[in-house]
């Protein structure tokens, strides 16, 4: 198949999808006109367009600023994880230590940190942002990573032992590579995840450069077609970030059933 | 030495909870380095259990087990064992090259002998053609014949295989027994070797052992003095009828017991 063609493929699939984002911004543009709908409840998607350009500079730097804070946190929270995770598959009072207490810690609402983590921090400090957003991430990301590494077949492990291979041997050649498909799978969770994380801590305070405190100030003076394109920004790094581990995933993963035919 | 003895195997499973399984009874059998033997016998007789004692994947509850003079622990360290499953077990992020590498792998050889090792076994299975392929673009044929290659490929004194062919079809079935004697013939190994079916035991067997359940004991061993090497005439001989008939009458014993 030329590229061509295959280009032309792609995008007949992609038509419905296309179609239903194009028609839904007509309805909002033309429901916002026909009903003179004010700008503090919705502002037209034209409008949203043209703060966009008029602000381009500010709304950049605030994306970008909240942006590294999620992908350092994100990184932070998925390689202490993958540690954790790795010593509670390797030894048995790890896991049976930590567990309950990640698997409780799992099921609380970790956001609450945010404000406190102000006071830990420093208000000014990119700190307090990447530790909960760490945080946030670990949990999700430990989890389903011990089970990854616990869910390999009985048989699986008789091989290996037939080969009188130790324990670590076991976990780098069998368990760890078993688990990389629970691993991305967290891994895009935690994606969207360390956003809504890095937004929400900002909206307690912290640099203006950044997308919370820049969406909570424009709000506050009213300027809700400022507040809106930094929410359409916001949700544009999270679909960037979500589909940056997809691709990480294709490479890292190509022999698994959910990769195989993408 | 023999390569395997086993004297008064016993292997209870829960015992004295309500559910006690006498799995294996009273075992004894001894088997020359480079025999083939067949383990036959309805199924739950404790087939599977009798090889996992010998493999070491499970303790017996009594009796001594011992290969090449060893435990089944030291023998299984000391990489005796060449183990073949009912399903093939490959490792799905592996290319098949890789696959069959993976215990020389472990084992610590380099990547060069390990590489030329492995592809010196696919050749011998005819699968070097598919060393790039995944597993699961393998049929199941084809994907038995690489856990076949991977067992052999460090060149184990002992291979415990445990109905590796039950899923093929009945034509794929005969090439791989035919495969597989003439992959022992080159490398002198043991087997044990489970099977529900009658001819394929008597076809690759150099004796086949009848087993019966409640408990899983040894009713009977059949002498199979086929000559060798073993073909596809093998299977039309007026013996090996005779044979099958002695192996049918041994199991219908059991059955009716
Ligand atoms: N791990 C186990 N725990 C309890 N019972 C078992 C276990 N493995 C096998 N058994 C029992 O032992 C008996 C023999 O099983 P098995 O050796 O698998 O038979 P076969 O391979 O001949 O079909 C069966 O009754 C089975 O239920
Ligand atoms: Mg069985």
């Amino acid at each position: 198949m030329t590229y061509r063609a295959e280009f032309l493929r792609r995008l007949y699939f992609r038509l419905p999808a296309i179609g239903i984002f194009v028609g839904g911004l007509i309805v909002w543009e033309g429901l916002v006109r026909a009903f003179d709908i004010k700008g503090f409840i919705l502002p037209a998607p034209t409008a949203i367009a043209t703060t966009f350009a008029t602000e381009t500079a500010d709304l950049l730097t605030a994306g970008v600023g909240t942006f590294s804070t999620a992908l350092a946190g994100l990184l932070l929270g998925g390689l202490l994880a993958v540690l954790t995770a790795l010593a509670a598959a390797r030894w048995r009072f790890v896991r049976d230590g930590a567990l309950p207490f990640a698997i409780a810690a799992n099921s609380t609402p970790i956001i609450v940190l945010a404000p406190i983590a102000n006071s830990w921090f420093g208000l000014r400090s990119p700190f307090g942002s990447i530790f909960v957003v760490a945080i946030l991430v670990f949990f999700p990301v430990m989890i389903n990573l011990v089970r990854g590494l616990l869910s390999v077949d009985a048989s699986e492990i008789e091989l290996m032992d037939s080969y009188a291979a130790g324990r670590r041997t076991t976990l780098w050649k069998l368990q760890f590579p078993h688990s990389t498909p629970y691993l991305f799978s967290a891994l895009k969770v935690a994606a969207a995840l360390s956003l809504i994380g890095a937004i929400v801590k900002e909206f307690f305070g912290g640099s203006q450069e950044r997308l919370g405190q820049y969406i909570t100030t424009k709000a506050g003076l009213l300027q809700f077609e400022e507040a809106w394109a930094a929410i359409v920004l916001a949700s544009l790094f999270g679909i960037a970030l979500y589909n940056i581990v997809v691709l990480i995933e294709r490479r890292v993963i190509p022999w698994h059933v959910s990769v195989r035919n993408a | 030495m023999s390569a395997l003895s086993l004297r008064g195997v016993e292997k209870v499973f829960n015992p004295g909870s309500d559910q006690e399984v006498r799995a294996v009874h009273g075992v004894d059998l001894s088997v020359e380095r480079g025999e083939f033997i067949s383990v036959i016998g309805p199924s739950g007789c404790g087939k599977s259990t009798l090889l996992r004692l010998i493999g070491d994947l499970t303790p017996p509850s009594s009796g001594t087990v011992l290969v090449n003079g060893k435990t089944p622990a030291k023998a299984r360290l000391d990489r005796d064992y060449g183990m073949v499953f009912q399903s093939a077990t490959l490792l799905e992020w592996r290319r098949v090259q890789a696959n069959v590498e993976l215990p020389l792998e472990i084992m610590g050889m380099d990547a060069a002998e390990r590489s030329r090792q492995a592809a010196a076994m696919l050749e011998l299975v005819q699968l070097d053609r598919f060393a790039n392929h995944y597993p699961w673009q393998l049929s199941g044929g084809m994907q038995q014949r690489v856990a076949i290659a991977r067992a052999l490929v460090f060149k184990p004194s002992i291979l415990l295989m445990d109905e590796p062919f039950g899923a093929l079809d009945e034509m794929t079935r005969e090439r791989m027994q035919s495969e597989l004697l003439r992959i022992r013939a080159e490398t002198g190994t043991t087997v044990v070797f489970v099977t529900h079916s009658i001819p394929e035991a008597v076809f690759l067997s150099t004796r086949v052992v009848i087993m019966s359940p409640r408990p899983g004991t040894i009713t009977e061993v059949v002498d199979i003095d086929l000559p060798e090497p073993r073909s596809d005439e093998t299977r039309e001989d007026q013996h090996f009828f005779e044979l099958l008939t002695g192996v049918r009458e041994g199991l219908r014993a059991v059955e009716d017991s």
